[in-house]
């Protein structure tokens, strides 16, 4: 029993893998976690989620009849950020907004245009619907730079030295945010397959007793490992592929950096992911525990601390600390980069071998609880 | 070649404890080669545990282990193990599971084909080779199971109950199996619950509540019962015989055999009591009985305060032509019977024959696809909820909520039974009382040992005192005193005009029935009391003093030549 | 009724003692007000920007005391070159880089318009697009002090949230959340358990009829559910502020009928499977869509037309304005019918087909 690492037969290694294929493929639930809700997610977050600023629906009152304001109202009117809905007086308008059904409201005050004239403008009043405030703060940035633009065409823009910015955006100029979502559900759908299916098998084999009958052979448990490893690993990578394929065809996101390089880094992450799939399994011993594991340790730390939505940087420092023991927190800015910018090899190989550090960390952890015992 | 007493494995003073839970207490083994050794005993008793020390998958605590002359887990090459469920991998067809246990145990590729052929012809599962392991009969997943812990030939075989949840015929073939593999000198374990099965055995270990009981080979134990066990007949009620004799000092033990009892003497010949004795020779159970030191007392308590029927003739349960149909599958065809009031009645067939189709259509759980039943003079069809109501139900596995205290338990199953207010109280109170719950009301009802679980269970089951009691292998893998005690209530009951329905595999409780329906393929192929269908076995085998078991299996016989096509898979 | 009660009592203990079931009743609310509260904001703070500048004058000295006092920015990185502005972007070891230009200072003392570059990274666009409107914010003050200061042309106001605090946003939208995270998976269990266990067969040859089945067993989840939601609404307004304006009524029957779709859900789902790993994997396929097309995440009107269209179907993207309407808005009772009808028209056809459905795959 001391020899269970260095026990090690490529035949029965290979009767092992071949099983766990044929199981694979038999199993529904296997392959509704491999491949159905790969397709899922990425088109929820492709489809579905959208960070882009689209049209936002506002209300505008024009409360003075001259000819500026007529002019501004229409450079609003005809904006293609914004989609118009005019009302004579303000309380209708407020009334949507309270209704969910306007993001924010423009009043265009009655001496606006008046004061136009006179040189001394009256403000625009913007009043976002403060509940969303990442949409009000959008809706506010588009009331501004509409005005700013109308009054330059106007040649009314206030005198004296401005500073203005001239921004660009790289690798990704149309600010496309699923340049970001689709990268990090493929790292979702990698930790789904590499924790989740991973616990869940193991701990069936606990559960259902074939690994009682399994122990009883001559096998070692490094093979027994390796035999969930290998199969797994080949899932992980096939559902990367099938996601990235998508998301190239379907989505559009562009492929910048070498296959090697994407290869390379998704290997890296699946090693981890697998390891603490078998280690929890291995110490659960339970489907519905083991799932519920892989949930909270690994699917929503993929989702929530690793940079995939929500910036880490924005985090308080002990939820930023935390972050440091995701794997995921490597992989979502390697996959971001190989995507949409090229190989950058600087970037990729500190994060590659923090993942593989945190590899070897599970999968000691997982050798240490999958021992030969029923104890 | 081989040396048959010097053990293939053997233990002595094994200890082994779960948290406080002592399960093993000091036991001894020895596994002879070249012969079957029986490990008997109730469930819990420590069976599974010392298996697994054996195989190397749990550590002793203390006591000294020598298997194939080393350590357990040593030598893996050399071991076959069973355990009690299966290990076979459900997706994988049946030449996938040999394969991969070939490959595991190192099976030479040059030998393979010559072992899978005589595997798969000594298991009979030739014809099934690329059915899933999952869609395979409960006999047939114990047979590929037994085949896949010989691909190769080991010294020591630990099988693990293979006759649990397996029909009275494939019981046998196993059984046959196993006695082959004896002559080629390997040792083999078998782990029972079933005492006639360790009755074959070349030497049995019973084991109780962790302790070794007894050991021997069988015929020991039971010749101490020689001149002691005797068939009681009479005119009148066997039923209320048996209670008289339970509570006579002189009587160890009585159970019901038929329309005989089976009467356990302390010593010598009991009195009477106006029936006939008949010498019978003894079983291994009597000598069982004699080491647990006897049966019940006779008398249930819960009988004594159960309202009264009265037995006026009309049918309890009646089923006229129930047919179920699955599609292009018929899963019971056209069955009838009617269970008069105040008595037990049986349903018996092989895995998978349409008895539990039938069961299920009997309390509702069904719709049949044409006929129909009746419990209690409620028709199932148009008046389902009153029906249900008069029925109680038990399960085979203990089937209450393993998670909720006994009072919980008890609360909602009288709350289910639209028992309220002070009904519902009086209803529990009187069953803490009679079933001793009182000082356990707190505690969850998994965690009870099993004795109370099973009489938990029949406590819910009554609660609300119904006319009619389904019983669905009630006492399957429960000691032999428990389930003795079991049956006194339920004799009670029926003594109190209460109708039993029990379907079950195990013949023990075939022969407490009035009557019984054996289903076979879908179709009833013979009505009649236990008597009744051992003679019609008696007429077709020659066989003088058929079992239940003899019975069961020739009328299976029978009704397969009658039929064309060869047997299927259940 | 005493039988519909006795199965509620049951269902109730069955939920509190199995640990499993304990995990999931606790665990999910309490990681999600945690997480969430803390942890998921999509405002930007805290960002390292780089900066070239290479007018050194004082109006880009200005500018750059202004960005390090920003508390947006934590720290501001000195390139020398365009090489290493490049590099320090591409490495993310900055979300942005600013360049001034050699003239820039020239060009602001003469009055002229001067240009400041951004380099924004677009790996992460929407980080990117934030940073750049506080950049834009800072510039648009440059030389503000210098000339005299320009007339106020569009006055912003945020109604009902005037310093546009993300928690007010996160702590109603989780009430919603949590619902079709545990509310869910608790139904979804409950049926799947009972076959496991075995005691489905005990329960159907009971004259329990299975519409009492059904309601005893949703009652303990929604119970749950609905204190889950009044214990958020409690966190929300004591500890962390958010005004609760509206009808503790309407929050009431919102939730309650919001909870009901929800649990209607979860039986469909407990319906189908036969085994807890079954419902498990269901409710998780069932929940991520429901959540993260909510409008949480991002607005429903960003969506597809198709989707939206799919999106009908969720009863989150209904209870989700309701529930921030009632705790800011004050919402008022006619806008919270015209949210919440799609919603009773969900959990009547979610209950219904479930019951349907339980009882066809009865046998």
């Amino acid at each position: 029993m001391k020899h269970e690492l260095t026990r090690f037969n490529a035949r029965r290694m290979a009767a092992l893998i071949r099983k766990e294929s044929v199981q694979i493929m038999r199993d529904p639930s296997t392959l509704l976690i491999a491949f159905v809700l790969p397709i899922l997610l990425l088109f929820i977050f492709g489809f579905g989620i959208s960070l882009d600023a689209n049209t936002i629906r506002v209300g505008l009152v024009v409360q003075d009849s001259g000819p500026q304001a007529a002019s501004l109202a229409n450079a609003y009117r005809n904006s293609p950020y914004l989609e118009v809905v005019e009302a004579p007086a303000v309380a209708p308008i407020k009334a949507r907004v309270v209704a969910d059904d306007l993001r924010a409201m423009i009043v265009i005050p009655p001496d606006f245009s008046r004061a136009m004239d006179r040189g001394r403008p009256v403000p625009v009043q913007v009043a976002t619907d403060g509940s969303q405030p990442n949409t009000a703060n959008f809706a506010a940035a588009y009331a501004e730079g509409i005005y700013g633009s109308w009054a330059e065409q106007q040649g009314i823009a206030p005198p004296g030295a401005q500073a203005s910015l001239n921004t660009r955006f790289w690798y990704n100029p149309e600010l496309k945010s699923r340049f970001f979502l689709v990268p990090g559900s493929i790292a979702i759908v990698m930790t789904m397959i590499g924790t989740l299916l991973t616990a869940l098998v193991v701990a069936r084999e606990w559960e259902r007793g074939t690994l009682e009958a399994m122990m009883a052979t001559p096998i070692g448990m490094g093979e027994f490992i390796a035999s969930k490893l290998i199969p797994y690993f080949l899932l992980g990578i096939g559902s990367m592929a099938l996601c990235t394929v998508l998301g190239i065809i379907v989505f559009g996101v562009p492929l910048r950096g070498s296959v090697f390089a994407l290869l390379a880094i998704s290997s890296a992450f699946l090693l981890p992911a697998l390891g603490l799939g078998l280690f929890i399994s291995a110490a659960t011993k339970n489907q519905f525990v083991a799932a519920q594991m892989a949930l909270l340790s690994g699917f929503l730390p993929s989702f929530l601390l690793s940079g995939f939505i929500f910036e880490i940087s924005s985090m308080p420092a002990p939820i930023q600390a935390v972050t440091y023991i995701v794997p995921a927190r490597y992989l979502i800015p390697s996959l971001q980069t190989v995507f949409v910018t090229g190989d950058v090899w600087g970037l990729f190989l500190p994060n590659i071998g923090m993942m593989l550090l945190f590899g070897a960390i599970f999968f000691l952890l997982a050798f240490r609880a999958t021992k030969r015992s029923l104890d | 070649m081989s040396d048959t007493t010097t053990p293939v494995a053997s233990a002595t003073g094994v200890i082994k404890r779960f948290g406080d839970v002592l399960a093993l207490d000091g036991v001894d083994i020895a596994i002879l080669p070249g012969q079957v050794t029986g490990l008997v005993g109730p469930d819990a008793a420590g069976k599974t545990t010392l298996i697994r020390i054996l195989a190397g998958l749990m550590s002793a605590e203390s006591g000294e282990l020598s298997v194939m002359g080393g350590a357990p887990g040593d030598d893996l090459e050399q071991l076959g193990y069973m355990p009690q469920r299966f290990g076979l991998y459900e997706d994988l067809s049946v030449i996938q599971n040999l394969t991969l246990y070939a490959e595991l145990r190192g099976l030479p590729a040059s030998e393979r084909q010559e072992t899978f052929d005589r595997l798969l012809a000594f298991t009979d599962l030739a014809r099934f080779t690329d059915r899933p392991a999952g869609k395979l009969s409960g006999g047939m997943k114990q047979k590929l199971g037994l085949a896949c812990a010989l691909v190769r030939t080991p010294r020591l075989l630990l099988l693990d109950e293979p006759g649990v949840g397996v029909d009275p015929i494939s019981r046998r073939e196993l059984w046959a199996m196993v006695q082959e593999l004896t002559g080629e000198g390997i040792g083999v374990l078998w782990s029972t619950a079933y005492l006639d099965e360790a009755e074959k055995c070349d030497s049995v270990f019973l084991l109780n509540d962790g302790k070794l009981l007894w050991h021997g080979p069988p015929a020991d134990l039971t010749s101490r019962m020689d001149g002691r066990v005797f068939a009681a007949r009479s005119e009148g009620d066997r039923r209320k015989l048996l209670t008289t004799l339970l509570q006579r000092e002189d009587v160890l033990d009585a159970t019901i055999q038929g329309s005989t009892i089976r009467v356990l003497a302390k010593e010598g010949k009991p009195e009477a009591q106006g029936a006939t004795l008949a010498p019978v020779p003894p079983r291994l159970e009597d000598g069982f009985m004699e080491v647990l030191g006897g049966g019940p007392d006779g008398h249930s308590a819960l009988a004594e305060s159960y309202r009264s029927f009265p037995l006026d003739g009309q049918p309890a349960i009646e089923a006229r032509s129930l047919t179920k149909r699955y599609g292009e599958f018929t899963a019971a065809h056209d069955i009838s019977f009617i269970a008069k009031p105040g008595q037990i009645f049986g349903l018996l067939g092989p895995n998978g024959a349409g008895k539990s189709t039938t069961f299920k259509m009997l309390c509702g759980l069904a719709t049949p696809s044409a006929g129909d039943c009746a419990v209690a003079g409620h028709n199932l069809k148009h008046s389902g909820p009153a029906a249900r109501q008069s029925l109680g139900y038990m399960a085979q596995k203990f089937s209450l909520y393993g998670d909720l205290s006994v009072q919980q338990n008890l609360d909602f199953f009288a709350g289910a039974y639209g028992l309220r207010g002070r009904d519902a109280r009086e209803a529990i109170g009187k069953a803490v009382e009679i079933f001793e719950l009182g000082e356990r009301l707190k505690v969850n009802a998994g965690q009870l040992p099993l004795g109370f679980k099973q009489r938990l269970a029949l406590a819910c089951a009554v609660l609300h005192e119904p006319p009619v009691l389904f019983l669905d292998e009630p006492t399957s893998g429960v000691d032999p005193v428990m389930r003795r005690e079991f049956w006194v209530h339920i004799n009670g009951l029926v003594a109190r005009g209460v109708t039993v329905l029990v379907t079950t595999h195990f013949m023990e409780e075939a022969e407490y029935c009035d009557d019984i329906l054996l289903i076979y393929r879908s179709e009833q192929i013979a009505t009649g009391s236990p008597d009744d269908l051992k003679r019609q076995a008696a007429q077709l085998t020659g066989l003088d003093d058929p079992t239940m078991e003899d019975a069961f299996i020739a009328l299976i016989e029978a009704s397969e030549v009658d039929t064309l096509n060869p047997r299927q898979a259940a | 009724m005493a039988r519909i009660w006795a199965m509620t009592v049951k269902e109730f203990w069955a939920l509190v003692r199995d640990p499993k079931a304990r995990m999931a009743l606790f665990m999910p609310p309490l990681i999600q007000l945690f997480v969430f509260s803390f942890a998921a904001t999509l405002e930007v703070r805290n960002v390292d920007i780089g900066l070239l500048d290479m007018s050194h004058g004082s109006y880009s000295t200005e500018f750059t005391t202004q960005l390090a006092g920003s508390p947006n920015f934590r720290e501001i990185k000195r390139l020398q070159s365009p090489a290493e502005l490049e590099r320090a972007i591409e490495q993310q070891e900055v979300i942005a880089a600013i360049v001034i230009e050699q003239d820039f200072d020239r060009r602001m003392a003469a009055g002229q318009k001067a240009e400041i570059g951004v380099v924004l990274d677009g790996r992460r666009s929407n980080a990117s697009q934030i940073v750049s409107s506080y950049i834009m914010r800072i510039a648009a003050g440059i030389g503000a002090s210098a000339s005299s200061t320009p007339p106020e042309t569009v006055r912003v106001t945020n109604l009902f949230n005037p310093n546009l605090e993300y928690v007010w946003f996160n702590l109603p939208s989780l009430i919603a959340m949590i619902g079709a995270v545990s509310g869910l998976a608790l139904a979804s269990m409950t049926v799947a358990r009972e076959r496991e266990v075995g005691s489905f067969d005990q329960l159907m040859v009971s004259p329990l009829q299975v519409h009492e089945i059904l309601i005893g067993k949703m009652l303990p989840p929604l119970g749950i559910s609905i204190i889950n939601g009044f214990a958020y609404l409690l966190a929300a307004v004591f500890i962390f502020g958010v005004p609760f304006e509206g009808s503790l009524f309407l929050f009431f029957l919102s939730l309650v009928l919001y909870n009901l779709a929800l649990i209607g859900v979860g039986m469909f789902v407990s319906a189908l499977s036969h085994t807890q790993q079954q419902a498990f994997l269901g409710s998780f396929l069932a929940t991520v869509p429901i959540v993260m097309l909510s409008g949480f995440s991002s607005p429903v009107e960003n969506m597809p037309e198709w989707l939206q269209v799919l999106n009908h179907a969720n009863p989150a993207q209904y209870f989700l304005p309701v529930c921030q309407g009632l705790f800011l808005k004050a919402m008022p009772a006619a806008d919270v019918f015209d949210w919440m009808w799609p919603v009773a028209l969900i959990a009547v056809v979610t209950l219904t087909t479930s019951a349907w459905l339980f009882r066809a795959r009865m046998e």
